[in-house]
């Protein structure tokens, strides 16, 4: 599959800071790739580099093969979707959308006929004479995505586009952006702060943080096996410990925590006794009260604090019973557990090939 | 382009220059006018004879500074006068009408609205024509009806101070008017809620909001008196204020005393700038 | 349906100064004015009411080409207030660096604080024949005799455009503000030029302010007194001129009227006529 877009060794430096520090990556055609990071990780830089408002201050930005140095944004292959969408008011919806066509010089037919083309296909036919304050912002979303499209680029640059509405929409246009994408088959270059958002949508995802892409992935191997801490604490909901390895058995270590559990886990890599690490569990992986036979796994028992309900997301929010630490489980509805009351005592497990384990950082 | 967008150092480099040429073609006629109330010669113009405080200080036969020009010290006191009369009335009739036009619901208030805009749009030499028509009428009316002379119907100070009030208070009204718009009124509701009646709640809770635009509006309305020529010029009586009175000195031919006295109102207003920034920035 | 309203002690407190304000300091005095410029009064000061006054304007050229003169003269300065204002607001809300522009916000303002009287003073001085610039030019030999630089049409205009700069230089600042800079960027990614997005976004967005500098702009200058008298001298052949002239000179206040009767329309008119064009309301451009 031909590679759209390449991004090799890409630094910027604005003085003394770094806001992107050697970011290498590869996005074929046809792909969903966000950038998924925490706000002033560097990623709005990032993507102002491959639109051309920023030139980096090293390495090489390629589309379609083609070395984007030097090139100014008006004429790259890439159109960016502003955060706050950034449509012409003093424009019509029409206007809007042919505007970049007719800086093409495009024949006055043509461009009708694309815009009215275009505007099918995000499902707002006959909305070219509206003002843009007519429209909502689900509509507003798609005008802005039409007025890129429509000029056929090689890469769609998405800056946060759904941060400004609100949640029910967001949802809803999270499962149209996808589907949009997958029919106009446009690779789309997204960034977020948002991990449901990359998860949902995305093929691939690379999280960053501080200047830095810490794992480029999919976005299952992103939830199951991050390969920093980073990545674990970032993408999804996790418990956390930290400790130290008491005994090395080849795959599993023991680890006693600060507050003196002691939990057997897999490890990914080798670890000395005594090395600090930190240690990672989803709250899913929590099994309450498990069966007596059950082998392999570390149980102990726990105090509930409070029942978070939240339909299929429901939790259990608990703690230890000599400890403090706040433990996130996951609560099954499936009426098994519908006994369970805040301040019982209860039992609960995890298997030891769930749990992820990383060397401690400094 | 704009500085968050990559641009060519031409393009920059050219946009400094004419941005220099323009704070020149500014600042220019200022800075010369400065620089030449301290040349030691008997005229605003170069060539330099050399630096003297004379044209401030002296008091020879030859030679007056304006700290020793009576005419000019007094028409700086009757516009520092007209100012302030100026100031007050204005400032209390362009809250009132602030408030009416933010706060109050009546017939025709467009209508009204549109008539406080109109200042805006009359040339002040039209306001100032009227106005002296009116009160000649006014006062002719007096006169035959009653046999009363009535000094103020005349062209004098207190003209002076309503025909400038005429305009200023419609700049008074739309400074006020902007903060008003950004109160939130359920503050006075909680105040009447509380058992204030309106005029508590306006005094103790609006008008404590309105109080930076208040003195904006009056530092400007008292600079915007003091420098009038347009609407005063058809006003004024004996007693000139001092931008008629320069204007006659400067269409007469002119000393450097002038100069001092431009020194003066630059530094001056200068300052007064500063400082209303300065208090501006520290209240946000 | 009617609106309901309540006559409330606020309500009268608020509305009579500025009904006070509004009824005696304005319309009364225009209608005055009006009334005025009706009335002719002959050699032995007999009165009678007609259009005489209004048809002197018409037979005397003087009169009426002074006035096209001034009207264009206006329309030509704001204009140039604008093309000369849109650049230096355009670089300090968008192009100069966030930490300076109150720096050059202030350095802009500052000399409008001085009476305008003072600035035109500041000019004359450069500019006469003993000024200060002719001074320098004979000095450096670019000049073998200085030059009366004063009063002619060239130096009134840009004494009149020095004047008003601030009154068109602060709306369009206040209106670039707002002018979001996603908008610029957007343009660009689309493939526009400089041009274009000159001419599509920032004017389009600019709309209100410019027409609301327009108007204040045109305005002052059509009633400028100063500047035209001061810098233009005896030619400058400016309306108001004939107006102080018919009121403090000839005193022949009826003509007066008349003349700023007509000033009166012509400034009104020409001001309807920019809001229309541009669709904008006079209530919405003062904000």
């Amino acid at each position: 599959m031909p590679i759209d877009l390449e991004v090799q060794s890409v630094t910027k430096t604005f003085g003394d800071f770094t806001a992107v520090e050697d970011v290498v990556f590869e996005v074929p055609q046809g792909q969903f790739f966000s950038i998924l990071g925490p706000s002033g990780c560097g990623k709005t830089t990032l993507l102002r580099m491959i639109a051309g408002f920023t030139e980096p201050s090293r390495g090489k930005i390629a589309i379609r093969g083609a070395d984007m140095a030097g090139v100014p944004p008006n004429r790259r292959p890439v159109n960016l979707i502003f955060q706050h969408l950034a449509l012409f008011p003093m424009m019509t919806v029409a206007q809007n959308i042919a505007f970049g066509l007719q800086r093409r010089k495009e024949n006055r037919s043509d461009i009708q006929r694309k815009v009215t083309r275009i505007l099918e296909r995000v499902d707002l036919p006959g909305f070219e004479d509206k003002t843009i304050d007519q429209l909502s912002g689900g509509q507003k979303q798609r005008v802005a995505i039409a007025r890129c499209l429509v000029l056929e680029p090689a890469v769609l640059l998405l800056d946060e586009p759904l941060g400004a509405l609100d949640l029910k929409l967001r949802e809803q246009m999270k499962v149209e952006l996808k589907k949009l994408q997958a029919q106009v088959g446009t690779t789309f270059v997204y960034i977020t702060h948002d991990q449901s958002e990359a998860l949902v949508m995305s093929d691939h995802v690379a999280v960053m943080n501080k200047g830095r892409f810490e794992q480029v992935d999919t976005p299952q191997n992103l939830y199951h096996q991050p390969r920093t801490a980073f990545v674990a604490r970032f993408v999804g909901d996790n418990n956390a410990w930290s400790g130290v390895v008491r005994r090395c058995d080849g795959e599993t270590v023991e680890i006693e925590t600060a507050a003196d559990q002691s939990f057997r886990t897999r490890i990914t890599t080798p670890l000395e006794p005594g090395a600090p690490v930190e240690l990672f569990l989803r709250p899913e992986a929590m099994i309450i009260q498990p069966d007596a036979d059950l082998p392999n796994l570390n149980r102990f028992e726990v105090i509930v604090k409070s029942l978070l309900f939240d339909g299929a997301n429901s939790r259990l929010l608990a703690h230890p019973i000599n400890d403090e630490t706040e433990l996130l489980i996951a609560l099954p509805q499936n009426r098994q557990f519908d006994h369970i009351r805040r301040d019982d005592r209860i039992e609960v497990a995890w298997d030891e090939q769930s749990g992820i384990c990383f060397p401690a950082a400094g | 382009m704009i500085r968050s967008l990559p641009n060519s150092r031409r393009y920059l480099y050219s946009y400094k220059l004419y941005m220099g040429l323009y704070f020149t073609f500014l600042f220019a006629p200022l800075v010369v006018t400065c620089v030449l109330a301290f040349n030691d010669s008997q005229f605003p113009a170069l060539p330099w004879k050399g630096f003297t405080l004379e044209w401030f200080t002296a008091d020879l036969p030859h030679r007056v500074g304006i700290f020793h020009d009576r005419m000019n010290l007094e028409s700086i006191w009757v516009s520092a006068q007209v100012a302030f009369f100026v100031t007050i009335l204005s400032v209390t009739v362009g809250t009132c009408a602030a408030f009416l036009f933010e706060q109050e619901e009546f017939p025709f208030k467009p209508a009204l609205y549109f008539l406080m805009l109109s200042p805006l749009v009359i040339p002040g030499v039209i306001l100032g024509i009227s106005i002296l028509l009116f009160s000649n009428t006014l006062g002719l009316y007096c006169e035959t009806r009653w046999g009363l002379d009535v000094p103020l119907f005349r062209p004098g100070f207190w003209l002076v101070v309503l025909g400038q009030f005429s305009f200023i208070a419609t700049l008074v009204t739309l400074v006020v008017s902007a903060r008003l718009r950004k109160f939130d009124r359920t503050l006075e509701e909680a105040a009447l809620n509380l058992g204030a009646n309106r005029f508590e709640a306006i005094w103790h809770i609006t008008l404590k909001f309105l109080r930076p635009a208040i003195v904006g509006a009056a530092a400007v309305a008292f600079l915007m008196s003091f420098e009038n020529f347009n609407t005063t010029l058809f006003l004024t009586g004996s007693e000139t204020t001092l931008p008629i009175n320069l204007y006659l000195q400067v269409r007469d031919g002119s000393t450097p005393v002038i100069n001092a006295i431009s020194f003066l109102l630059i530094v001056g207003t200068s300052l007064a700038a500063v400082a209303n920034l300065y208090f501006s920035r520290k209240q946000e | 349906m009617p609106r309901r309203f309540h006559i409330t002690l606020p309500l009268v407190c608020f509305l009579t100064p500025v009904l006070l304000w509004l009824v005696l300091m304005i319309v009364l005095p225009h209608v005055d004015l009006l009334r005025m410029s009706l009335r002719v009064e002959d050699i032995e000061g007999n009165v009678s009411w007609g259009f005489a006054n209004y048809l002197n304007f018409f037979k005397e050229p003087i009169y009426w080409l002074t006035f096209v003169r001034t009207a264009v003269y206006s329309i030509m300065v704001t204009f140039m207030t604008f093309v000369v204002a849109l650049p230096v607001a355009f670089y300090i809300t968008k192009v100069a660096a966030p930490r300076f522009q109150g720096f050059l916000m202030m350095l802009l303002l500052m000399p409008f604080w001085v009476s305008e009287l003072v600035r035109v003073y500041g000019w004359m001085i450069l500019l006469r024949e003993s000024g200060v610039i002719n001074h320098f030019l004979t000095r450096l030999g670019i000049l073998t005799q200085p030059i009366e630089m004063l009063y002619n049409d060239v130096t009134m205009v840009m004494g009149l455009v020095y004047t008003s700069m601030l009154f068109m230089a602060v709306p369009l600042v206040s209106v670039l503000e707002s002018l979001d800079d996603s908008l610029i960027e957007a343009a660009y990614d689309l493939g526009a030029n400089m041009g274009t997005i000159l001419f599509r976004i920032v004017i389009p967005h600019a709309m209100p302010g410019i027409v609301s500098g327009s108007i204040v702009v045109f305005m002052l200058t059509l009633g400028n007194y100063l500047t035209p008298n001061l810098m233009g001298g005896k030619n400058s052949l400016w309306f108001t001129e004939q107006i102080y002239n018919q009121f403090i000179a000839s005193f022949n206040w009826n003509q007066g009227s008349a003349f700023g009767f007509l000033l009166l329309v012509l400034s009104s008119l020409v001001i309807w006529v920019g809001l229309k064009l541009t669709r904008q309301k006079l209530s919405r451009v003062v904000q």
